[in-house]
């Protein structure tokens, strides 16, 4: 395979630069590039976003049987981008300045480049714990991919943190290896949605414990052996054993880069105006789960990245070729 | 190219080499793996002072037990045949470099 050097197309201000690639990114990247914006995608350091981290996505419109989270990412959406000329950088973007007109980007390389406009599609992480023992032993019982790590607890007994979809997807993944899969939720009941409660409820080797918060994970130096919680209704401090532990309690906006530069909200994700993808800096424009504390799927967040591609371009139209 | 380890080439690779030896264990159903793929691709051309290298965990199942892995992608530095490092996790190629080169 050859290896492409990292050459910029031209070092000529941009007309639109996206940063993430997501369904947001990517969806933005397609009409961004069908009308001849020539956008310029930097795909950052998670490459497909949090679809890569699921086996089958079943809710993304189109699919009735289902369709694998990388194969939609990187065999569908990012071949449809590059078709229409989006051009993909695999680099991360450190640091911007959206005080100056044209905006100024520094990737990972240490390269600068600058662009009229901007659509963040960022996304968002997964939230640690933040205890005690998460650090030293992720990698060895600790670990944010069910899809990826599950393999290595057959027959072993493992922990899902979380009441959410996220924590019932994980849980139903990993009871395919596991033992047994227990199921811990902060309060008495789950947040997520109808159907999979109802599976995972369904599914014998998932149980569930509630009124729990995870206050240290314990190991014996080499891999995990257990977690230490705290009943919130008794407060009594109880030590289980475990094999693996699976963090699924939320994700957190990327935009550590973007704080004093745009608008953010309390929880720190970007706010668009009105029902439109515009922040607080005209021309600069949101898209995916970095302005979604609400919907958070996939097809939320590649109908925004059409949005901003099409705000983008009318506030192009808008200025004529100005900076 | 990134050398492709397997029960039969570990030991002499791991041994045998007079530079560290970089281990990217790796297994076909993880996303995160195949989004570092290109990367460690990229680090075998790019770092001649390493020997990259990769690991299939379900082809190679036992060797991935001989080292305790519980999780995809690990990666393991090896200097004269010893384990000098161990991280988890994907990560961008100015990250990895970072941490190899703390071995070297």
């Amino acid at each position: 395979m050859a290896i492409r050097p990292y050459i910029y197309i031209n070092m000529e201000t941009q007309k639109i630069i996206i940063i993430g690639a997501g369904p947001a990114g990517y969806t933005a990247a397609i009409y961004a590039a069908r009308a001849e914006l020539n956008p310029v995608l930097f795909s950052g350091p998670q490459p497909g976003g949090q679809l890569m981290w699921t086996t089958v996505v079943e809710n993304f419109p189109g699919f009735p049987d289902g369709v694998y989270g990388s194969e939609l990412m990187e065999e569908r959406m990012k071949k449809q981008a590059e078709k229409f000329g989006t051009k993909i950088i695999a680099e991360n973007i450190t640091a911007v300045d959206l005080s100056v007109r044209p905006f100024k980007l520094t990737t990972s390389s240490g390269q600068q480049i600058e662009t009229q406009t901007l659509v963040i599609a960022t996304g968002a992480s997964a939230i640690w714990m933040n205890v005690q023992g998460e650090e030293q032993y992720k990698g060895k019982g600790v670990s944010v991919c069910a899809t990826c790590d599950g393999f290595f607890f057959k027959g072993k007994e493992v922990a899902v943190v979380g009441g959410g979809d996220a924590a019932m997807e994980e849980a139903l993944d990993l009871a395919k290896f596991a033992s047994k899969v227990s199921v811990l939720v902060r309060s008495d009941k789950l947040k997520a949605s109808k159907v999979m409660q109802e599976r995972a409820e369904a599914e014998a080797k998932i149980n569930f414990v509630w009124n729990v918060s995870v206050k240290e994970v314990l190991g014996d130096g080499n891999k995990v052996t257990g977690l230490k919680v705290l009943n919130s209704q008794t407060n009594e401090e109880s030590e289980l054993k475990f094999d693996g532990v699976f963090p699924a309690i939320g994700h957190k906006p990327n935009t550590e880069i973007f704080k004093g530069q745009v608008e953010l909200d309390e929880r720190s994700f970007l706010i668009k105006k009105n029902c439109t993808s515009e922040t607080s800096v005209s021309g600069v424009f949101a898209a995916g789960d970095v302005a979604d504390p609400r919907y958070r799927q996939a097809i939320t967040s590649a109908g925004s990245g059409c949005m901003a591609a099409m705000d983008a371009e009318r506030w192009l139209k808008g200025i004529g070729d100005r900076g | 190219m990134e050398l492709n380890l397997t029960a039969q080439n570990f030991d002499q690779t791991i041994l045998q080499s007079n530079k560290p030896v970089f281990v990217d264990f790796w297994a076909p159903w993880c996303g995160p793996c195949r989004m570092m793929g290109p990367i460690v691709e990229e680090l075998a051309t790019e770092m001649d002072n390493v020997i990259i290298t990769k690991l299939n965990v379900d082809e190679e199942t036992e060797v991935a037990q001989r080292f305790n892995i519980l999780s995809v992608p690990t990666f393991m530095v090896f200097k004269g045949g010893q384990p000098v490092d161990q991280f988890s996790g994907a990560m961008s190629k100015e990250a990895m470099k970072e941490r190899i080169k703390k071995s070297l």
